[in-house]
């Protein structure tokens, strides 16, 4: 019966019910939204990181990343082959890399690049430049003397398709090498940088140009499912780690690769707990507020019970069972429609191209789908539920000191 | 034997600076089974005493004894719980919840008991039934008339077996048909379970039901006497 009569009290005036709980359906909804686009977000931007060359885990020489140089490359291929078979998710795809900053110039321009040498049927897979051509061809791994280069390199370089470039870098036998390329496809990236940073040529060609023999600076592997937490990535890690055994290699996953990424996603989530906080504040302040109207309304009724002899602690639950109703309910109806909302925006996502420039900076994708996390949903309806359940022991206790008299005796 | 034993019983209340004295010194003696009147004029105290001996207001000096319980060695939980299982209340107005339907009203003391639902909800209709209220179980305070409402209150007083039923002014706001209706109801119940009921009235014809006429002017007894059967 007290489940009853706390139901059939939140309805006694639905009006002001109502406005408390749209109150709570919007607070909920907006987390569940926000937190949706926030998420797709932070999902795009690894996805994005990942694909742009770095994969779920990396491996290298020790000392590769700290100086990329040709010394610095791995060379015990067997090893690391049979390491690599040895990842038992199916669907687990790797390439082998050279990667060696160079330098790029023709009559025009010369400048800074990354060489990247790269297998171009097994890279087509793992990484945005599989798809990124939009001018000219891919790679072939038959290719000679071919290259692929970005947009905005061809712009600088003031040269276009067919043309020559002329790379320019250390061997392994610290001479200078040179090699002539023809350009034969252009990629385009989200980031302008990368169309500037990078030029494609095939392995072999690379490791012809600088001597390399059988090394390769990296491979890049990439899991068949993104794990945001990372904790995939990392126990395959771990495994890898243990089937190489040498100390001269390092395999790091993309949480270590991405510092930078890795700050934003903690940021990021931080933030959305803050965002949970402020809008529970604003809610909270309605909870009360609404309560403390219903409590007073029916002081009278309180000095009843209380005659009657209903106890201080009875009275505490029955005032927090209503507003637990009241908040259950908003949070279904506010689940829903951020349920709703997501799946309503969820094939086309949000286009942020207007924003494209800003957003680039932080690899923010141009076009955001979002993404529910059930972890938040969760928080969020704990939240609301919990604080809202304590903020409301303040009119309860106010409900449950009330002595009879005087509550009977109010007008 | 004494059911309601109050000794030299003083009460002021405090309206700003102003000290208003309800009652001067009440010695009163109910016992068991007693159908007694607090009579008098508005502000006469009468109100004040029945509070007073229902646990709901505390007096300035003087004791009090309920059953045997003596209120100067309880706490409020334990006055609450007195209420609970000893009192039952019958008010002037504002009597019922009014969300919850007639039946509901009345279980409602015995869910507080811990009473289980089927007993509560078997006592509560066969209660129901006594008051004349059969077949409207389900009617809601403000369904129900007037006197039909201090039915269900009557019903709720005495549905778990008070040892003392005290009632303010029950028949107040009931026209005179009703209210004698009400107090033939009251009277059969004092006979028949032998419950104690308490009133405070200044109802000519309430006090004409009453066996034993308590009648307090300026907070003091003035005049106590019992009729012949």
């Amino acid at each position: 019966m007290y489940t009853i009569l706390a139901w059939r009290n939140i309805w006694r005036n639905p009006r002001r019910t109502i406005v408390i709980l749209m109150a709570v359906i919007i607070g909920v909804w907006s987390m569940i939204f926000l937190g949706a686009l926030m998420r797709g977000m932070e999902t795009e931007m690894v996805r994005n990181s990942i694909s742009t060359l770095t994969g779920s885990i990396q491996i290298h020489h020790r000392d590769y990343r700290n100086d990329p140089v040709v010394e610095n490359s791995m060379d015990d291929m067997d090893k690391l082959d049979q390491a690599l078979s040895s990842i038992q998710d199916t669907g687990t795809l790797w390439a082998k890399r050279i990667r060696v900053n160079a330098i790029a110039s023709n009559a025009r321009h010369s400048g800074g690049v990354t060489l990247v040498g790269i297998e171009p049927e097994k890279e087509a897979k793992i990484s945005f430049i599989g798809n990124a051509v939009t001018k000219g061809r891919f790679l072939s791994p038959e290719d000679k003397n071919k290259i692929i280069v970005g947009n905005a390199f061809l712009k600088k370089f003031n040269t276009k398709i067919g043309n020559k470039l002329i790379l320019l870098s250390q061997d392994t036998q610290n001479e200078i090498a040179s090699k002539a390329f023809k350009i034969v496809g252009v990629f385009n990236a989200d980031a302008e940088a990368i169309e500037k940073q990078f030029v494609f040529v095939p392995l072999v060609q690379a490791s012809k140009m600088l001597k390399m023999g059988e090394s390769i600076s990296e491979i890049s592997i990439v899991l068949p499912k993104l794990d945001i937490t990372g904790k995939k990535e990392f126990q395959t890690a771990r495994k890898l780690i243990a089937s190489v055994n040498d100390d001269t290699i390092v395999i790091e996953t993309w949480i270590e690769l991405l510092p930078m990424i890795k700050a934003i996603l903690k940021m990021s989530g931080f933030f959305l707990y803050i965002w949970y906080f402020v809008v529970f504040i604003a809610m909270g302040f309605g909870i009360v507020n609404t309560t403390l109207m219903a409590i007073f309304e029916r002081m009278r009724e309180f000095g009843l019970m209380k005659a009657l002899g209903m106890r201080p602690l009875q009275v505490i639950r029955g005032v927090v069972t209503e507003t637990f109703f009241l908040l259950i309910l908003g949070i279904l109806i506010g689940n829903i429609l951020g349920f709703l909302s997501v799946a309503a925006i969820a094939k086309n996502g949000i286009d942020l191209s207007a924003l494209a420039a800003g957003a680039e900076m932080w690899g923010i994708p141009r076009i955001l789908y979002p993404e529910i996390w059930l972890q938040d949903v969760a928080v969020a309806g704990f939240v609301v539920l919990v604080l809202g359940v304590l903020v409301s022991l303040y009119p309860a206790f106010k409900a449950a000191r009330v002595t009879p008299i005087t509550a009977m005796t109010k007008n | 034997m004494a059911i309601v034993e109050t000794k030299n019983i003083k009460k002021t209340y405090h309206q700003g600076k102003v000290k208003v004295p309800a009652l001067c010194g009440v010695d009163l003696i109910v016992d068991k089974a007693e159908f007694v009147a607090l009579a008098g004029p508005s502000g006469s105290g009468k109100t004040t005493m029945l509070n007073i001996i229902g646990g709901l207001d505390l007096p300035d000096s003087g004791s009090v004894v309920v059953d045997n319980h003596r209120f100067s060695d309880m706490n409020q939980a334990g006055l609450a719980s007195l209420r609970l299982h000893k009192i039952g209340f019958v008010f002037q107005a504002f009597n019922l919840i009014p969300v919850l339907s007639a039946i509901e009203n009345v279980e409602y003391v015995m869910l507080l008991q811990g009473v289980p639902e089927s007993e509560r909800n078997q006592r509560a209709k066969q209660i129901l039934d006594d008051v004349g209220l059969d077949g409207k179980y389900d009617r809601r305070p403000a369904e129900l008339s007037g006197g039909q409402q201090q039915r269900v209150a009557v019903a709720r007083a005495i549905v778990s077996d008070p040892t003392i039923v005290l009632a303010d002014e029950p028949t107040a706001n009931l026209d005179s048909q009703t209210g004698n209706d009400l107090l033939l109801m009251m009277k059969q119940m004092n006979n028949e379970k032998k419950i104690t009921f308490i009133f405070s009235t200044h109802d000519n014809m309430v006090m004409d039901y009453a066996r034993r006429l308590v009648t307090i002017k300026d907070g003091l007894i003035v005049n106590d006497e019992t009729k012949a059967c």
